[in-house]
C-alpha cells in the first residue's frame, strides 16, 4: 500500500502548480484550469487522508468540491464568454474597470 | 348633577354650540352669521345669570362645583373642576356681558371673513370664562393658553397695519410669563400631592423663600398679561391694532385675568410672600398708575390714550389688591368690573368713529358734539366715569381702593406707608387732565375739518351696544351694594387667609 | 311761648328733604326727553323748558322752607337715610340727608337765588342762544343747571362727607359743562373748552386734597359720618392731635380749590367764558362758597387745630386783598366781578377760619344775594350791549357805522361802554344797589355781613383784620371805578349809544335779588343775632359770639367812602371823557396807570400767576408727558428696549445657537464623522487595484501569513 505521504506530496505539488498557474498566467481559461487544479490536488489529499483514517467525512467533502466546482465552471465560463462578448479579449489583466 | 347639564359647564362651553352651528354656515352668510353669534352670546349670558341666580352670596366659599377626575396619575391627579365664588362671579358676568356687547359691536366693523371671526371670538369666550371658573391648576393653565389662539387670530387677521407684529408680540409676552407659571403650577403639583386650589390653600405650609420664588413665577404670567409697568409694551401694539371687538375684550377681560390671577392664586396659595411682596407690587402699581397717566396724555392717536389709561386704570386694581385690607381688594375686585365696563365702552366709541372717519388721530377731529350730540353725550358719561366722577362706578372703585391702600399704611401693614395712596391719589388728578384733553379734542371747540360735518350720529344698534353698559356705569356709581355684596364673604376669607399668614410669620 | 308749642306741633315735613334733589333731576329728565321735541315750537317752547327747570328748582325752595318750618320746632335736625350706598367690611357710608340749621340756611340760599336765576336765564338765554347761532342748545343748558342744583342740594345736605364729595365734585362737572357751553366759541375757538378745562382740573387738585382728608378721617374715626366725627373729634384730638390737624389742612386744600382761594383760584376769572347766569350761579353765588360751607360744617374739627385756623384764615386774607388789588387793574366788566367774587371768598373763608363761622354764614348768603345780582345784571348789560350791537348791524343807515366796530368788538369790554345810566334804567339801579352792598356802606346787607367779619378779625386775628379791612377800601375803589366806567359819561362805542334794556323776565328776578340786597341784613343784624342763634343749635359751642364794634364799623364806612370819593376823583365823568377824547397813541389804558404806573401793570396782568404756573407746573408737566411718551416709553422701551434689545437679542441668540452651535458643533459632528469615511476610504481604496491577480497574490500572502503565524507561535 502507497503511504500516505506520497499522496500528500503529490497534492502539495498539483496546489503549487495550480497556485502559480493562477498567479501567473494572464489568460481566464488558464487560471480557471488552475483553479480546478487546486481544488482537485485538495480532493486528493481529502480522500488520501480519507483511505488513511477509513473515515467518510474526506469523502463525502470531496463530493461536495466537486459540486461546488462544477457549478463554478459553469457560472466562471459563463462570465468568462460574457466578458469575452464584449471586450473581446480573456486577458485577465486588461480587466480591471473594478479600480478603485 | 350631570355633567353636561351643569350650569358651570353650560356657561362655559355653550358658545361651542354657537360654533358648531357658524361652522355649518357659507361665508356670504354674512348677516346670519353675525345673528347666531349675537344669539349665542346673549344665550351664554343668560345662563351666566342662571348662575348668579343659584349664586349664595353669603357663602364664603366655592360653590356650584363640578369636580371630576380628569387626568389621572401616580400619586396625584388632574380633576376636571369648575367652581364659583365671590372673587370670580362677577367677572364671570362681566366677560359673558361684554363678549354680547362686543359682538354687538362689530356689527358693520368687521365684514371680511365674517363667520371665521365669529368662530375665534366664542372660542375666546370659552377661554375666558374657563380661565375664571377653573380651580384645578392644570385645567385653569389650560384655559388661560387657551385665551391665545383665537386673541391671536383676532388680531392677526382682522387688525390694523402692523397686526402681525402686534399679534405675534402679543402671543409671545403672555407665553414667555405663562412658562414660569406652569413650571410653578408642576413643581406645586408635585410638592403638594394635588392641582385642586382649595385643597392647596388648605395645605398651605410652603416655606416662606420658597414661596417667594413661586410667587414671583406665578407673577411674571399676571404681570405681563395685567400689564404692570413695566411689562406694559405689548399693551399699545396689542390695543392699537386689534379690531375694537377685540380691544373691548382684550382690554375689559383679557387683562382682568392678569389680576384675578393674583387674587386668586398669588394671594391665597403664597400668602406670606404676598405679605413680603406686597410694598413692591404696590410700588409698581403706583409707578403704573402715573406713567400711565402722563403717557397717555401726550397720545396723538385716541386708541392708544385709552390703551395707556389701562395701564393707569389697572394700577389702581393691583394697588388695591396688595392693600390686602376688605377694602382695598374689595375696590380692586370692582374697579376690574368697572374698568371693563367703561374702558370697554370707551374703545367701541373709539371704533364707532373709525368706523366713520378710518383715523384715530384727535387732530383730525374737534367739534363732534355739535354733530353728533347723542355720541357726544354717552362719550362725556363714558369719559367722566373713567375718570372718577361721583356718582359714576368708577369713584366708587377708585375710592374704595385709595381708602383701603390709606389704611394699609398703618404701622405693621402690609404696605407700611400713606405714600402709596397718597401718590396714586395724584393720578386722579392726571385722569382728569388726559381725559379731558380727549374729550375735548375730539367733542369740543369749532369744527374744523369739513369732512366731519357730515358725519351721522349713531344709529338705534350702536345705542343699544352702549346703553348697558352705561347702565351699569350709573348702577355701580349709585347704589353699589348688590356688587359688594357678592364679593363680600369671599373677601373676608381671603383676607383672613393672609391675616393668619401674617401672624404666622411674627412669631419666630 | 305759644308761638313755640305750635311750631312744636306742626307737621314735620323733614321725610321731604330727599326731594330737594329728586326735583331738579325730575326737571333734567323731563328736559332731555321731551326738551328737543318741546323745542321745536320756538320761543313758545324755550318758554316751557325753562320753567319746567325753574319751576323744578323753585319746588326745592319751597322743599326747603318747609324743612326750615319743620325747624322751627325741632332745631336740632333730623338725619333721613335713603339707601345704603357703600358697605365693606367696618366702612359705610349711606345714601342720607341731615337737615339742620346749618343744611337749611345752605338750601334756602342756593335754590333762592337758583330759581331767581333760573328765571332770569330764560330770557337771558332766549337771546343767548341767538347770539352763539345755536338755539337748539337751549335745553342743555336747563338740565345743566338742573343738575348743578341736584349737586349742590346733595353737597349741602349730605350726613357725611363721602356723599358731600360726590355734590363737590358734581358741582364741579357741572360748572365745567357750563363753562364750555359754547364750547366752540372763546379764544381760537378753543377758550372756552379750556377755561372748563383749567377749572375742572383746578378744582380737582383741591378735591384730592378732600379724598385725603376723607382717608385720614375713615381710618381716625372708623367712619364718615358728620355725627360720629365730630362726637369723636374731642377724643382722637386728645390722643393725636396730629391727625385733626391733617384732615383740617388737607380741606383747606380742598377749599381753596373749589372756593378759589390762593393759590388755586386761577380757574375762576377763566370761568367767565360761561354764560352770565352761570356766572352769577355757580361761580358767585353758590358752588365757590361750598368750601365755606365745608369748613363751617367741621367747626368741631376746625376749633380743635387752631394751627390749622390760623392758615385758613391766613389764606383767606391774603386771596381778599391779593384778588381785590387785580379787579382793580381788569377792564372786562364780568372779569373785575370774577376777582371780586374771589376777594369776597377771602372774606368768607377768613371769618370761618377764625372760627367766626356765622359771621362767614352770613357773608355767604348777602353775597348769594348781591353778587348774584351784580352779575345778573352785568349780563343785562352785556347783552343790552350786544343788542345794540345787532341793532347796527341791522340797520342800514348805521351799516357803515357797524363795519368801523370791526370784528373786534368785546360788549363786556367797559372801556366799550358809558352813559348806560340813561339806555338801561333798572339795570343801572339794581347795579348800583348791588355795587354799594358789595362796597360795604350801610345799611345794605353786605354792611352787616362784612362788618361782623371784621369785628370778629378785629377780635381774633390783627393780621387778618388788616388785610381785610385793606380788601374792603380797594372793593370799594373798583367797584366805584366801573360803575362810573359802566353807567356814566357818554357812550364810548356806538353799540353802548344804541343798547336797550332787558325784558321783563330779566328785570324782575333783578328787582327781587336788589330787595334782598337791601333787606337781607335782617337776618343777622346786631343784637338780634338770628342767624347766630339759628346755627348754635348745630354747630353749638364752636361759635363764637359776635359783638358789633363801632369803631370798626366807622373805620370801615369811612376808609370805604373814602375809595368811593378817590374813584370818583380820577373816573367821573367829566374827567374820564377828557382822558378818553386824548389820541389813542398817547393815553394809556386807564387813567390809573397814570397814577401808579407799573402797578397798575401789575393787577391788570393778575401777578403773572397764570403765566407762573404754565411755567412751573403746566409746561414742565407737558414737557415731561411727552418725553415719557415719546422718549421713554417708545423710542425707549418699545423700540429700543422691546426692538432692539428683545427681539434683536434674541435674533441674535437665535443666530447664534443656528450658526455657531448647529451648523457648528452638532452638523460638525456628524459632518465629521462623514468626511472621515471618506477620506479612509479615499486611502483604502488605492488597495483596489482592480486586478484580480493581485487579489489573488494577496489573498495567497494572507494565507501564508496565516499559516506562518500559526506553525511559528
Amino acid at each position: 500500500m502507497v503511504p500516505v505521504e506520497y499522496y500528500t506530496g503529490l497534492s502539495i505539488i498539483l496546489f503549487t502548480l495550480g497556485a502559480v498557474g493562477v498567479l501567473v498566467r494572464r489568460n481566464a481559461i488558464v487560471v480557471f484550469m488552475s483553479i480546478e487544479l487546486m481544488l482537485n490536488s485538495a480532493n486528493l489529499a481529502f480522500v488520501s487522508f480519507a483511505r488513511n483514517y477509513e473515515a467518510m467525512s474526506g469523502q463525502v467533502f470531496v463530493f461536495f468540491v466537486i459540486a461546488v466546482a462544477a457549478a463554478e465552471v459553469a457560472v466562471g465560463l459563463a462570465l468568462i464568454v460574457a466578458i469575452f462578448h464584449s471586450k473581446r479579449s480573456i486577458d485577465i489583466d486588461q480587466i480591471h474597470s473594478m479600480k478603485g | 348633577m350631570s355633567f353636561f347639564l351643569h350650569p358651570l359647564t353650560l356657561v362655559t362651553f355653550f358658545p361651542l354650540v354657537g360654533v358648531i352651528v357658524l361652522l355649518f354656515l357659507r361665508d356670504e352668510q354674512k348677516t346670519l352669521a353675525r345673528w347666531v353669534a349675537l344669539i349665542t352670546s346673549l344665550i351664554t349670558f343668560g345662563i351666566s345669570l342662571a348662575v348668579l341666580a343659584q349664586f349664595n352670596p353669603a357663602n364664603p366659599d366655592l360653590q356650584l362645583a363640578v369636580d371630576l377626575p380628569w387626568i389621572p396619575l401616580a400619586g396625584w391627579e388632574i380633576h376636571y373642576f369648575l367652581a364659583v365664588d365671590g372673587l370670580s362671579i362677577l367677572l364671570v358676568l362681566l366677560t359673558t356681558l361684554l363678549t354680547a356687547v362686543s359682538v354687538l359691536s362689530t356689527w358693520t366693523a368687521v365684514e371680511d371673513r365674517v363667520k371665521q371671526f365669529m368662530i375665534f371670538f366664542l372660542l375666546l369666550e370659552v377661554g375666558m370664562v374657563g380661565v375664571f371658573l377653573a380651580q384645578d391648576l392644570f385645567l385653569f393653565y389650560i384655559f388661560w393658553e387657551f385665551t391665545l389662539v383665537p386673541m391671536y387670530f383676532l388680531i392677526g387677521i382682522w387688525g390694523g397695519g402692523r397686526r402681525m407684529y402686534a399679534a405675534v408680540k402679543f402671543f409671545l409676552y403672555t407665553m414667555a410669563g405663562s412658562i414660569l407659571m406652569l413650571l410653578a403650577i408642576l413643581w406645586l403639583g408635585i410638592y403638594q400631592g394635588s392641582f385642586q386650589v382649595p385643597d392647596l390653600v388648605a395645605k398651605g405650609g410652603i416655606p416662606p423663600n420658597i414661596q417667594f420664588w413661586l410667587f414671583l413665577a406665578f407673577a411674571a404670567a399676571f404681570a405681563i398679561k395685567v400689564p404692570m409697568w413695566p411689562l406694559h409694551s405689548w399693551l399699545p401694539d396689542a390695543h392699537v391694532e386689534a379690531p375694537t371687538a377685540g380691544s373691548v375684550i382684550l382690554a375689559g377681560v383679557l387683562l382682568k385675568m392678569g389680576t384675578y390671577g393674583f387674587l386668586r392664586f398669588n394671594i391665597p396659595l403664597f400668602p406670606q410672600a404676598a405679605l413680603q411682596l406686597a410694598p413692591w407690587m404696590a410700588g409698581l402699581a403706583v409707578i403704573g398708575i402715573l406713567y400711565g397717566a402722563a403717557v397717555s396724555y401726550a397720545q396723538k392717536d385716541v386708541k392708544k390714550l385709552v390703551a395707556y389709561s389701562s395701564v393707569s386704570h389697572l394700577g389702581f386694581v393691583m394697588l388695591g389688591l396688595f392693600a390686602l385690607n376688605p377694602q382695598g381688594v374689595q375696590g380692586g375686585i370692582l374697579q376690574m368690573v368697572n374698568h371693563g365696563l367703561s374702558t370697554g365702552a370707551l374703545f367701541i366709541i373709539v371704533g364707532m368713529i373709525y368706523e366713520r372717519r378710518h383715523t384715530r388721530e384727535m387732530d383730525a377731529f374737534g367739534g363732534l358734539w355739535k354733530i353728533m350730540p347723542i355720541y357726544g353725550a354717552l362719550t362725556l358719561i363714558v369719559a367722566l366715569s373713567s375718570m372718577g366722577l361721583p356718582g359714576l362706578n368708577g369713584f366708587v372703585g377708585e375710592f374704595t381702593i385709595l381708602l383701603g391702600a390709606w389704611g394699609a399704611g398703618q404701622p405693621g401693614a402690609a404696605l407700611g406707608s400713606h405714600w402709596f395712596a397718597g401718590l396714586a391719589a395724584v393720578g386722579v388728578i392726571l385722569a382728569a387732565v388726559y381725559i379731558l384733553l380727549m374729550f375735548q379734542k375730539l367733542f369740543l371747540g369749532p369744527v374744523t375739518k369739513e369732512e366731519n360735518r357730515v358725519l351721522l350720529d349713531l344709529n338705534w344698534r350702536e345705542v343699544v351696544t352702549l346703553v348697558p353698559l352705561i347702565v351699569l356705569i350709573f348702577w355701580i356709581g349709585l347704589y353699589p351694594k348688590p356688587f359688594f355684596m357678592l364679593m363680600a364673604p369671599a373677601v373676608d376669607k381671603l383676607v383672613a387667609v393672609v391675616q393668619t399668614a401674617a401672624s404666622v410669620a411674627l412669631i419666630p | 311761648m305759644f308761638f313755640q308749642e305750635t311750631l312744636s306741633q306742626a307737621p314735620q315735613f323733614f321725610g321731604l328733604v330727599p326731594w330737594i334733589v329728586f326735583f331738579p333731576v325730575i326737571g333734567l329728565l323731563f328736559n332731555i326727553a321731551f326738551g328737543k321735541k318741546i323745542l321745536e315750537r320756538g320761543p313758545a317752547g324755550e318758554k316751557i323748558v325753562g320753567w319746567v327747570a325753574s319751576i323744578a328748582s323753585g319746588l326745592v325752595f319751597l322743599v326747603s322752607v318747609l324743612l326750615l318750618v319743620s325747624l322751627l320746632g325741632h332745631p336740632e335736625g333730623k338725619t333721613v337715610p335713603l339707601a345704603e350706598w357703600i358697605k365693606i367690611g367696618n366702612f359705610q357710608v349711606n345714601w342720607a340727608f341731615q337737615v339742620d340749621t346749618l343744611s337749611v340756611v345752605m338750601m334756602l340760599a342756593v335754590s333762592l337765588v337758583g330759581t331767581l336765576i333760573h328765571i332770569y336765564a330764560i330770557g337771558y338765554m332766549h337771546e343767548d342762544v341767538r347770539h352763539n347761532g345755536d338755539p337748539g342748545r337751549f335745553g342743555r343748558f336747563f338740565v345743566f343747571m338742573n343738575l348743578f342744583i341736584a349737586s349742590m342740594m346733595i353737597l349741602v345736605s349730605s350726613d357725611n362727607f363721602l356723599m358731600l364729595y360726590v355734590g363737590w365734585e358734581g358741582v364741579g362737572l357741572c360748572s365745567y359743562l357750563l363753562i364750555g357751553f359754547w364750547y366752540e366759541k372763546g379764544e381760537d375757538g378753543l377758550g372756552n373748552a379750556l377755561a372748563g378745562k383749567k377749572a375742572m382740573i383746578t378744582t380737582r387738585i383741591g378735591d384730592v386734597g378732600m379724598l385725603l382728608a376723607l382717608f385720614v378721617m375713615f381710618w381716625a374715626f372708623g367712619s364718615l359720618d358728620f355725627h360720629t366725627i365730630f362726637e369723636k373729634a374731642p377724643q382722637v384730638a386728645q390722643a393725636s392731635p396730629g391727625i385733626i390737624l391733617a384732615i383740617t389742612l388737607f380741606m383747606l386744600v380742598a377749599l381753596t380749590g373749589k372756593s378759589a382761594q390762593l393759590p388755586l383760584y386761577v380757574w375762576l376769572p377763566d370761568a367767565m367764558a360761561g354764560p352770565t347766569p352761570v356766572s352769577a350761579l355757580i361761580h358767585a353765588a353758590t358752588m365757590v362758597t361750598a368750601g365755606v360751607y365745608l369748613v363751617a360744617r367741621s367747626a368741631d374739627l376746625y376749633i380743635l387745630a387752631p394751627q390749622a385756623q390760623t392758615a385758613v384764615a391766613l389764606v383767606g386774607g391774603a386771596t381778599a386783598l391779593f384778588a381785590a388789588t387785580i379787579a382793580v387793574g381788569q377792564f372786562d366788566i364780568k372779569k373785575v366781578l370774577a376777582y371780586s367774587t374771589i376777594s369776597q371768598l377771602g372774606f368768607m373763608v377768613a371769618a370761618v377760619g377764625m372760627g367766626a363761622f356765622v359771621a362767614g354764614m352770613f357773608h355767604l348768603v348777602t353775597h348769594a344775594f348781591f353778587k348774584a345780582l351784580l352779575f345778573l345784571s352785568a349780563g343785562s348789560v352785556i347783552q343790552g350791549v350786544e343788542r345794540g350791537e345787532h341793532h347796527l348791524a341791522h340797520d342800514p343807515k348805521l351799516k357803515k357805522h357797524a363795519k368801523s366796530l370791526g370784528h373786534e368788538f368785546d360788549p363786556q369790554d367797559m372801556r366799550n361802554m358809558g352813559g348806560l345810566r340813561t339806555r338801561m334804567k333798572t339795570t343801572f339801579w339794581v347795579y348800583l344797589i348791588g355795587a354799594i352792598a358789595l362796597s360795604g356802606l350801610p345799611p345794605l346787607a353786605g354792611f352787616w355781613s362784612k362788618d361782623e367779619i371784621l369785628a370778629e378779625a378785629n377780635q381774633l386775628n390783627v393780621a387778618v383784620y388788616v388785610l381785610l379791612t385793606l380788601a374792603a377800601v380797594f372793593t370799594a375803589f373798583y367797584m366805584a371805578r366801573q360803575i362810573l366806567m359802566v353807567f356814566f359819561g357818554k357812550p364810548r362805542s356806538a353799540a353802548a349809544e344804541h343798547a336797550e334794556e332787558s325784558p321783563p323776565l330779566m328785570t324782575i328776578p333783578l328787582m327781587i335779588l336788589a330787595a334782598l340786597t337791601v333787606l337781607g341784613g335782617v337776618i343777622n343784624l346786631p343784637e338780634w343775632h338770628t342767624l347766630e342763634h339759628w346755627i348754635e343749635h348745630t354747630l353749638g359751642a364752636a361759635v363764637h359770639k359776635a359783638e358789633f364794634v363801632m369803631l370798626v364799623a366807622v373805620l370801615s364806612t369811612g376808609l370805604s367812602l373814602l375809595a368811593i370819593v378817590v374813584g370818583w376823583w380820577i373816573y367821573n365823568a367829566r374827567r374820564y371823557e377828557a382822558f378818553w377824547a386824548e389820541p389813542a397813541a398817547r393815553r394809556p389804558d386807564d387813567p390809573l396807570r397814570r397814577l401808579i404806573g407799573p402797578l397798575f401793570d401789575l393787577w391788570k396782568n393778575k401777578y403773572w400767576v397764570d403765566e407762573l404756573y404754565w411755567a412751573v407746573i403746566l409746561n414742565p408737566y407737558i414737557a415731561l408727558s411727552r418725553f415719557l411718551a415719546d422718549v421713554v416709553d417708545w423710542r425707549f422701551w418699545h423700540d429700543w428696549f422691546h426692538d432692539q434689545v428683545l427681539v434683536a437679542g434674541f435674533n441674535r441668540l437665535t443666530g447664534l445657537l443656528a450658526v455657531r452651535i448647529d451648523l457648528g458643533i452638532i452638523d460638525g459632528i456628524a459632518n465629521g464623522l462623514g468626511k472621515l469615511a471618506q477620506r479612509a476610504a479615499a486611502t483604502l481604496r488605492l488597495a483596489q487595484t482592480g486586478f484580480v491577480r493581485n487579489y489573488a497574490l494577496s489573498i495567497f500572502l494572507g494565507v501564508v501569513i496565516i499559516l506562518g503565524y500559526l506553525l511559528l507561535r
